[in-house]
């Protein structure tokens, strides 16, 4: 078992994969970034000097306290206050876990179906597939923020007034990834074709094996550094397409602060001079999103190295 | 030829009638039309009538043809916020949005194809790592983040451009342009900026990837054993070839821009159709809702079919495999 | 301006092509030389991956990076011209030297009509005017058999056959009247019926403007049929060269008679073909000493572990010349003033 774990281990410091990844100092700084910031956001409630869902530690009196190191700064409010006396560091962290959850979510529920899909469409063929293909193209002519916005839209509608903050958040997870399956969708199909007429599916179904189920295991492999390349990308999207939905003012309540939502409340004091509401949240996306995004870029290049 | 554009509009039909159901499904399943129509202190009877006016009655399929023959006149139904025809409503906004979209999209070309083909041809020096770099902060950069930083920056810093509105415009006929006073050029900067910003990265990367698969394509080799002169192998010849899928994904992403403008319009209080949309999610105005998605739908396909004629006249290949199908 | 008879017009003196890559450089091409005289055609013939194509694209100037020239001459009529800068190296492309290139679907630009693709490389290269171009570019496409050619230059790439359009490849080819072509499998991707055809055509016109042809291919039929000399690769390196009737009658190298006894010949249907055990090796992991060792059956002949150990030089043997131990013993023992004269 360790013998196994220990040559898979050596086998990877080995892989192409790990060797351009050495020489890549924009990448490794990009990756060292993105998981101090995901793994503070994990575990804000151990991190976080305050907790901003705690009404007892909240004083009114606070708010609008700038960044530390200006002059009427406190010390324990390193990132100054926002207009609630809530401390702007640890609403990030907390914001930022949010914002990731929903992203990580959105994305994995968007790869299942799109995945799914795509063996289906291609599998099956025929009128199937044709249906499949003609929805995600009718799909593709929607930006995923358009698409996103009607879900919520709808909802707003469906959804009674007392519940919407409850469902607020599998509302926001649905609508970004009923917009991102098709290019999963895609991805899958196409590889699915190519497998679908090689032997040992013939062979499968001659032997009555269940051919879906063993084209999956081989599909998946031929697929899966697309998919992952895909993935990652997809985050950097989704996590953009909460805020924006957030600060439009669809997405999360205030109640449960992600980046977008903070941002939406620090733009109201732009003009007045409370610059921290609103630009630490928005470096915080903006680092966020650049890092996953530098990943899946690279990642993109070091899987399809012809397209350097 | 006639064939190509038959097929074509075919499929757009088909597009256009699933869309159309989409948004005949929100009016009618999710939105209870009945009291769409009425005030909240309507009796029974009334209900009944309005019930029989708009068809409620008859079955299914003849609803959704009834909707179909009042969209194709235009006719949505009135806003539920504003109490005014969504017709109206979305004619008025109509020119706002697509100046601001068709500035964005004259930007991001402009800006996008020089670039992607400089990064292309210097891949290997360090301007092209910056640039490409650059594009993907770009790309990270959430759009109305961007535009806020402008506003900051422009109308609130330096005080030069307003952050917000449209300025002065000048009616001509239905159509209220911006372009021919001072205030209101000023006043399409920013959110023109803002917009452009993300289709600019999106094609500079495009050009930049078709043009490196374009150099490495055997008809490039052989041009380059002719001994042409590097400005006639990349201008010449990987230029047009590069263009051609490139002119595809464009047009599809003006569509989306259209759309996408809903984010810039919001951040600038641009009085288009995507801050009027906006407001209708906010409010669960589902006819205005349900008429953007057709019109969007339909814009997005008329933008198709114009492109699938346009890369019919480029590529000399289609045009004949076309003309030619019977010969062979 | 034209060059010594002595001079031979294209000499590759010691070239190697190097792949640098993350375990070290790969050695694609490793110390070949040879000459082309003018008019002649000489063949290069061996494995996918023995280095012919990468040698024919060292000598026009095409070799993709990450491939380089890591050392070596190649001199066109007594001029070097693998260290010109890339305006004069381009001067040369097309006027001194023409390609023809193995896939006639993808050399040509499909969005232009063949007539730009000839015009533009006429004058780029030659001093005319466009009226006078054109009517060259007719002129070459009657002369590589178009039919209607005054009607089909305007016509584009997909409207023509494979054969048709390899025809245009060659015509474009010509446009210059280059002194050499490096023509790389130009049969290779047609049908075997048109083959015949292509080949006799290059063969006719090379002879008709004297121009001389380095014919990269796999197929030995091809060379037998076209060549004056032939040049034997394995695994970057050159087993054998020698007149093209001495290399197929009577080769040295054992590969080069391992490779002979591949071929079919018509008299005796019958008779099993000979085949060699193994595969070339790859560029990673080429054996020391002879690269054709551990397939070579007669390794045990020569003494001392020489093959195995050594690299043998390129060296007289019978009437041509092989990169063998077998012959280098006798051949150093009967003349070694053979050796550098």
């Amino acid at each position: 078992m360790t013998g196994a774990l220990t040559s898979t281990v050596r086998r990877f410091l080995d892989s192409d994969i790990w060797y351009k990844f050495r020489r890549d100092p924009i990448v490794i700084v990009a990756t060292i970034i993105g998981l101090i910031l995901i793994l503070s956001s994990a575990f804000a409630p151990l991190f976080a000097p305050h907790s901003p869902f705690d009404l007892k530690t909240l004083n009114l009196s606070d708010a609008f306290t700038p960044p530390a190191w200006i002059e009427a700064g406190k010390a324990q409010f390193l990132l100054g206050t926002d207009d609630q006396g809530r401390d702007v560091l640890s609403t990030i962290m907390y914001g930022s876990r949010a914002s990731l959850v929903v992203g990580f979510a959105a994305v994995l529920l968007s790869m299942v179906v799109g995945i799914t899909l795509g063996l289906i469409s291609g599998y099956f063929g025929g009128a199937l597939d044709a249906f499949i293909m003609r929805v995600a193209d009718v799909q593709l002519s929607f930006p995923a923020i358009l698409i996103a916005l009607l879900i919520s839209g709808v909802a707003r509608v469906v959804i009674p007034n007392s519940q919407h903050d409850q469902v607020a958040i599998y509302v926001l997870i649905f609508a970004i990834a009923a917009s991102g399956w098709v290019q999963y969708a895609r991805t899958v199909r196409g590889s699915t074709l190519v497998e679908r007429n090689k032997e040992y599916v013939q062979a499968a179904r001659v032997i009555g094996r269940r051919p879906l189920a063993i084209m999956f295991a081989h599909v998946l492999p031929n697929v899966l550094g697309p998919v992952m390349v895909l993935a990652t990308l997809h985050i950097g999207t989704a996590i953009i397409t909460e805020a924006t939905l957030s600060y439009l003012g669809v997405g999360m309540p205030a109640t449960q602060p992600t980046l977008g939502t903070m941002i939406r409340i620090g733009g109201d004091f732009l003009l007045s001079g409370e610059w921290w509401i609103l630009w630490f949240p928005g470096l915080a996306l903006v680092v966020l999103v650049l890092s996953i995004n530098i990943i899946g870029d690279w990642l993109r290049d070091a899987l399809n190295p012809k397209l350097r | 030829m006639l064939a190509f554009i038959a097929r074509r509009l075919l499929q757009s039909i088909l597009v256009m009638l699933t869309v159309g159901f989409i948004a005949f499904s929100l009016f009618n399943f999710v939105g209870d039309p009945v009291s769409l129509m009425l005030p909240p202190e309507a009796t029974q009877a009334d209900r009944d009538e309005v019930r029989k006016s708009l068809g409620l009655d008859k079955p299914f399929y003849t609803q959704f043809a009834v909707f179909v023959q009042n969209a194709l006149q235009g006719n949505f139904g009135i806003s539920l916020r504003l109490g005014r025809p969504v017709s109206q409503l979305l004619t008025e906004r109509l020119p706002a949005t697509l100046e601001l979209v068709g500035v964005a999209t004259l930007l991001a070309l402009l800006v996008g194809i020089p670039v992607g083909i400089y990064t292309a041809l210097k891949r290997d020096h360090w301007s092209s790592q910056l640039l490409l770099t650059g594009s993907l902060i770009g790309v990270s950069l959430p759009n109305f983040l961007i535009g806020i930083f402008l506003i900051v920056i422009f109308a609130v810093w330096l005080g030069i451009l307003p952050s917000f509105g449209r300025g002065d415009t000048t009616q001509l006929g239905f159509w209220s342009t911006g372009f021919l006073t001072v205030s209101g050029l000023k006043a399409v900067i920013l959110p023109a900026v803002t917009l452009g910003f993300y289709p600019v990265t999106l094609i500079m990367r495009l050009v930049r990837s078709e043009m490196l698969e374009v150099l490495r394509t055997d008809y490039i080799k052989f041009a380059r054993a002719r001994g042409l002169s590097n400005q006639a192998v990349h201008f010449g010849h990987a230029l047009k070839n590069t263009l051609v899928p490139v002119i595809t994904i464009t047009g599809l992403q003006l569509g989306g821009l259209i759309a996408f403008a809903i984010i810039t319009e919001t951040v600038f209080q641009w009085p288009g159709m995507g801050l009027l949309f906006i407001q209708a999610v906010q409010f669960a105005d589902i006819p205005v809702m349900a008429a953007y998605l057709c019109l969007i739908g339909f814009i997005f396909v008329t933008i198709n079919l114009i492109v699938d004629t346009l890369y019919y006249v480029v590529d000399p290949r289609l045009r004949m495999e076309t003309s030619s199908a019977g010969g062979h | 301006m034209s060059s010594t008879p002595a001079v031979p017009l294209l000499q590759v003196k010691n070239l190697r092509i190097e792949f640098p890559t993350r375990r070290g450089n790969l050695t694609a091409v490793d110390d070949i030389s040879f000459d082309i005289a003018a008019g002649e055609v000489l063949g290069v013939v061996g494995e996918s991956g023995a280095g012919k194509s990468l040698t024919g694209a060292a000598v026009i100037g095409l070799l993709e990076p990450p491939g380089r020239i890591a050392n070596g001459e190649i001199l066109l009529a007594g001029r070097r011209i693998d260290n010109l800068p890339f305006e004069e190296l381009r001067k040369i492309r097309g006027r001194e030297i023409g390609a023809i290139f193995q896939d006639p679907l993808t050399s040509l630009n499909p969005l232009y009509t063949i007539g730009r693709q000839i015009i533009e490389t006429i004058e780029t290269h030659l001093d005319l005017t466009h009226a006078q171009a054109r009517a060259r570019a007719i002129e070459l496409l009657n002369e590589v058999g178009i039919p209607a050619a005054d009607r089909r230059i305007d016509h584009y790439p997909h409207q023509f056959s494979g054969g048709m359009r390899q025809r245009v490849v060659i015509s474009l080819a010509l446009a210059a009247n280059p002194k050499l072509i490096i023509a790389d499998e130009p049969t290779t991707a047609l049908d075997v019926s048109i083959q015949a055809q292509i080949i006799t055509l290059i063969k006719k016109l090379c002879r008709e403007h004297g121009t001389a042809v380095m014919l990269v291919t796999h197929d030995m039929g091809v060379i037998a049929e076209t060549a004056d000399r032939v040049a034997v690769m394995y695994a970057g390196r050159i087993a054998e060269i020698g007149p093209v009737a001495e290399v197929i009658h009577s080769p040295q190298h054992p590969y080069t008679i391992g490779l002979m006894g591949a071929i079919p010949s018509v008299g005796d249907a019958h008779e099993r073909l000979a085949q060699i055990d193994g595969s070339m090796p790859r560029l990673s992991a080429i054996p020391k000493g002879c690269a054709f060792n551990p397939r070579c059956t007669r390794v045990n002949d020569v003494p001392n572990h020489r093959c195995t150990t050594e690299r043998p030089e390129l060296l007289p043997a019978g009437k041509t010349k092989a990169a063998c131990w077998l012959h280098v013993s006798a051949a150093a023992q009967t003349d070694k003033q053979a050796v550098t004269a």
